[in-house]
């Protein structure tokens, strides 16, 4: 029993041996669940490429419907869907960041805060068909917008807002407080503490959030199908200007459900090239947010 | 100690401080003399933080914070005074060293510019001479226009005693400057508050009593928000204090 402390301090036993394999297991199975995570992505993509190969090239991007909508091409639906999101995040975006800095960098803890909190959490959590019959009822009928863009914008607007407000203040606390306080202590006003400290800081977190609500606002069908996206309409081919702010446009999204559910006898490569074009054009703003994002978190200043 | 060290800076009736239910300040009165060093002791949670934040009034942002009482300035309530204007003539050094993301010289450009001030050539002559008083500048000259966040922790705090000076304050307020830097920026810094003892009054809260001891003239012990006594340090650390209680405190016994 000399060499026992030393040995058996060192040496493998039953427990520890047992704790090696829980560590593997554990090790694996974790890894398992994060692979199946991409599996569905992975699939989605390659399913969507394969069944839309004989329509996908630039003239189907390019050109409009033909035949009745069973052949042809989706610009309409694309240079909708583009005005729709730009134009909804044109009017949440500024509504959004500035009531986030509001809430964040001034409101005190009452009531009417507590209120405001609730309304932006529980706003997040409508569902979206449902924004579609406030659109409809407030926009299209009540302020007299009738089927356009415009009604359809604000409505996706309204849609965006709350997660909007909520990644940007999110973005805003993770500034430290100990910046604030010392701007402070230097008699530096508040506005003038966000304009060089929190908001330069930020910047990154709260583009970031905005960016990635250009997939929900495009992805939507519901909101915009109530208040101002239409089944066909005839533009020229390849012409960007084609839409005014109080007519009806196509749109993708809704686009891809017409052409999949309502129209008879579509190419059957048409509606899966029509979602390779929104996945795409989704996916490329998103590569272009993180890029970004990457870009101003290496001048990251602490 | 010269007449002019008599003058009273700052006189504080009866100020009352309640978080919610929980009282911090528990009604003190005290004075603080034009040009001197007031040390400020006590255990943690006595109040001495609050305190300090009652004076610049930064105690406006804690929403449940209720402040009572009257806090002058050369014989005017603080509460009559521009709240920014107060901010920068009572200057603030928190325990942490906060470089504000910024470059060094923006850093100490920040409180005046955030007052107005735009010529650039003014701007460079108050920015060195606020980083040659906080004993900062000939390490940093060089690289103005570097990140202050990328300085080392002392010099940070060197860094954020230039700020506070930067505004041109009539009192300095310290807040444990001391607890995260090395022994010799402290002594370092220690000196410079001596040389800006001539020129301005100065608040020094520490846990070190021989901080205290060393710098201060006058010394206040803080227990629970109340003030347990005021006097010469000499009295203070000496072996025969008014109250049995900082004599404990000051002799490692209490706390």
């Amino acid at each position: 029993m000399d060499h026992a402390g030393t040995i058996s301090r060192f040496s493998s036993t039953e427990f520890s041996r047992q704790k090696d394999r829980v560590e593997r297991v554990a090790r694996w199975v974790f890894l398992a669940m994060a692979v199946v995570m991409i599996a569905p992505l992975v699939s989605i993509i390659a399913y969507l490429l394969v069944k839309a190969w004989p329509s996908l090239e630039l003239e189907f991007l390019l050109d409009v419907p033909r035949n009745g909508m069973t052949e042809g091409g989706i610009w309409p639906a694309f240079v909708g869907t583009v005005y729709l999101v730009f134009i909804s995040l044109a009017v949440a975006t500024p509504i959004g960041v500035l009531a986030a800095v509001y809430l964040n960098e001034y409101a005190k803890d009452n009531w009417l805060n507590r209120v405001i909190n609730l309304a932006v959490i529980n706003l997040a959590g409508v569902p979206s068909i449902v924004h579609a019959l406030f659109g409809l009822g407030a926009f299209v009928y009540g302020a007299k917008f009738g089927y356009s863009i415009l009604s359809a914008s604000l409505t996706l607007a309204i849609m965006t807002l709350p997660v909007i407000i909520a990644s940007t203040r999110e973005a805003l606390a993770s500034v430290p407080m100990a910046f604030r306080e010392a701007c402070w202590n230097v008699g530096a006003t508040r506005w003038q503490t966000i304009w060089s400290i929190v908001l330069p800081n930020s910047i990154s977190g709260i583009l970031t959030g905005v960016i990635l609500q250009v997939s929900r606002a495009a992805g939507e069908t519901a909101p915009i199908m109530f208040t101002g996206a239409v089944f066909f309409k005839a533009i020229e081919r390849g012409d960007f200007f084609a839409y005014r702010l109080d007519e009806q446009c196509m749109a993708l999204s809704m686009h891809l459900y017409t052409m999949a559910t309502q129209v008879p006898n579509v190419e059957e490569s048409v509606p899966y090239a029509t979602a390779v074009v929104l996945l795409g054009s989704v996916l490329i703003v998103n590569t272009g947010a993180i890029a970004f994002r990457v870009w101003l978190r290496n001048r990251k200043k602490w | 100690m010269t007449t002019s060290a008599l003058q009273v800076k700052i006189r504080v009736q009866d100020l009352r401080l309640t978080y919610g239910p929980k009282e911090v300040l528990r009604g003190l009165s005290f004075t603080v003399h034009r040009n001197e060093i007031l040390g400020v002791i006590g255990p943690a949670q006595s109040g001495k933080t609050s305190l300090l934040r009652c004076l610049n009034r930064t105690i406006d942002f804690t929403s449940n914070a209720k402040v009572s009482g009257k806090i002058e300035l050369d014989n005017r309530d603080i509460r009559q005074i521009n709240v920014y204007d107060l901010r920068r003539a009572i200057g603030m050094v928190a325990p942490l060293p906060v470089g504000l993301p910024l470059s060094v010289y923006d850093n100490v450009a920040f409180a005046p510019r955030s007052a107005g001030l735009k010529n650039k050539a003014d701007l460079d002559e108050l920015v060195e001479r606020c980083l040659r008083q906080a004993a900062l500048w000939d390490e940093v000259k060089d690289r103005l226009h570097s990140l202050g966040t990328k300085l080392s922790g002392g010099q940070q705090q060197r860094l954020t005693i230039a700020r506070a000076l930067s505004h041109q304050p009539e009192v300095l307020c310290l807040d444990e400057f001391s607890i995260a830097i090395d022994p010799v920026t402290t002594m370092r810094i220690e000196d410079v508050l001596k040389e800006l003892r001539r020129e301005i009054t100065i608040i020094l809260v520490t846990n070190l009593i021989q901080q205290a001891r060393r710098l201060a003239d006058r010394t206040m012990f803080l227990l629970d928000g109340e003030i347990v006594e005021l006097d010469r340090s000499e009295v203070v650390f000496s072996d025969n204090p008014a109250d049995q209680r900082t004599y404990d405190y000051v002799n490692g016994i209490y706390g």
